[in-house]
């Protein structure tokens, strides 16, 4: 598995300086959780690396290579903050999306059968083997949220980019969802946006706090245990402490 | 209940109507009474289903018409910024212009038959459709398109499988507005010339002071005009199941 590196990465809107020569590396096979407050620009930096920052009024510069020394380039999943399913598509047509996007237009748009195996085997882990006829309207906020992680493994790429996949769900609903993403997403490199400490604490094995006008990174923590660390664990709620109060003194500052 | 609703307000309106009739002792050549209207429908059955055909199929003509070209243009405006400035302006103008003004050029242009109010029902529905559906298809989820980009969607597959679906909503809402006016343009079209045809067929009837038929014509085409919209409406909502309730 192949380290990413964000090298002097830069991102300005109109005169407004959002990060500038940010250097970030992305372990292989690790979780690296980057939190921070509202509007400070940590999904701006997942949509760089993403390639996504294509806004009109937006400048940017630096780069993001991985192994050896290439350019990222759909190597890479996206999950973002809502499920993003598609209303017309049921759970399984939703899973396969990828596929058919990639298609050519004169193909026939057939799932072949090795496609809707993999698909039919992913939504028996997450727990929705008997909803791949269902359309999304029909399913809860944690099941949709559930398909969204099966089209993420569906599309089987080393790098997995999530933008706070689990900030609307209830608390229960979240930490089961953490632990599915982590025992699902285990062998590959992951990095996770989220303003919630506990779960950059539970996931992360790197944690970086992005703070500041423009804004920087701060140190790695780097918590002991295998992820999902469990709740009752001392020292993950000491430091869970510690970073509500950081989040809340920034907060307060700005 | 709910779906008795719409039968009780027309039930009440005929009522009415009828009451109106009787208490102001209304004349026959000013407002026959729902009954008078009835017996005349019954009466000359035969010629209003001819003139029923003649103007359904110049309505739904024009609908299928109207809304190819609508669609296609909206997606034209949607793929080819550059035409962008050009073509904006003509969708205006076909709305600036009065439709019902060129009726009269249409009939010099297209003849009496068919072909004039067929253009006319077109120029009637094209904007409505155009414009919701150019709506539709710029307005695109962005976390869709995101998310379509990163998995490496092409833009054919990304319209077939992304923009297209979701603007079919805005597209249904189009065509709802283009079933309600299809029959004006059809009507107008007939008014102004024509041989056959339910608007034909009231000038015809008013003129020699047949009131009666007159309105048992105004009765058909407006069974026909809700009738239209009902299906449609009802098709829609079965065809996008994913569109906002209204």
């Amino acid at each position: 598995m192949f380290d990413v590196n964000l090298k002097d990465a830069s991102l300005s809107y109109g005169d407004r300086v959002v990060f500038q020569n940010l250097n970030l590396t992305l372990e292989g096979g690790q979780w690296t959780c980057l939190l921070g407050g509202s509007g400070v620009g940590k999904t701006s930096l997942l949509r760089f690396i993403a390639g996504l920052s294509t806004a009109k009024g937006l400048k940017t510069s630096g780069t993001v290579l991985c192994e050896n020394h290439k350019v990222l380039e759909h190597r890479f999943a996206w999950m973002a903050q809502q499920d993003s399913l598609l209303p017309w598509f049921n759970v399984l047509e939703n899973v396969t999306l990828g596929s058919r996007l990639r298609k050519s237009i004169f193909r026939r748009n057939k799932l072949s059968p090795e496609d809707r195996d993999r698909a039919e085997d992913i939504l028996a882990k997450v727990g929705l083997a008997k909803k791949t006829n269902e359309l999304p309207q029909n399913l809860s906020g944690g099941q949709r949220q559930r398909v969204a992680l099966a089209r993420t493994l569906m599309e089987d790429k080393p790098l997995v980019l999530m933008d706070e996949p689990f900030g609307a769900l209830d608390a229960i609903t979240r930490l089961n969802l953490q632990d599915l993403a982590c025992e699902l997403l285990q062998d590959r490199t992951v990095f996770l946006i989220t303003h919630d400490p506990l779960e950059a604490l539970r996931l992360g094995h790197h944690i970086y706090h992005l703070q500041g006008n423009p804004a920087t990174l701060t140190e790695a923590i780097m918590p002991p245990g295998k992820t999902p660390r469990s709740l009752e664990d001392r020292e993950l709620m000491t430091l869970q402490g510690e970073l509500l109060e950081r989040l809340r003194q920034e907060e307060e500052c700005a | 209940m709910k779906q008795l609703k719409p039968f009780l307000v027309v039930i009440a309106l005929l009522l009415f109507w009828e009451a109106i009739v009787v208490l102001l002792e209304m004349p026959d050549y000013i407002l026959p009474g729902p009954l008078a209207v009835f017996q005349s429908m019954y009466e000359y059955s035969d010629m209003l289903w001819e003139n029923t055909l003649v103007t359904m199929a110049e309505m739904l003509m024009g609908l299928a018409l109207g809304v190819i070209s609508g669609v296609f243009l909206a997606m034209v405006l949607v793929y080819f910024v550059a035409l962008r400035p050009w073509l904006l302006p003509l969708l205006l103008v076909t709305q600036a212009i009065p439709v019902f003004a060129l009726a009269p050029i249409l009939m010099l242009w297209f003849g009496y038959g068919l072909a004039s109010k067929v253009v006319m029902t077109v120029l009637v529905i094209f904007f409505p459709v155009a414009t919701c559906s150019y709506d539709g298809l710029r307005h695109t989820h962005q976390d869709w398109l995101d998310m379509a980009h990163t998995m490496g969607g092409n833009r054919f597959t990304v319209l077939r499988h992304i923009r297209w679906p979701a603007a079919l909503p805005a597209l249904a809402s189009g065509l709802r507005v283009a079933v309600v006016v299809a029959p004006i343009g059809a009507v107008v079209g007939e008014w102004v010339g024509s041989s056959a045809g339910l608007g034909y067929m009231m000038l015809q009837a008013n003129a020699r002071l047949w009131v009666d038929q007159m309105f048992a014509a105004l009765a058909v085409l407006a069974f026909c005009s809700v009738g239209l919209y009902f299906v449609t409406d009802v098709a829609l909502k079965k065809l996008i199941p994913w569109q906002p309730a209204t």
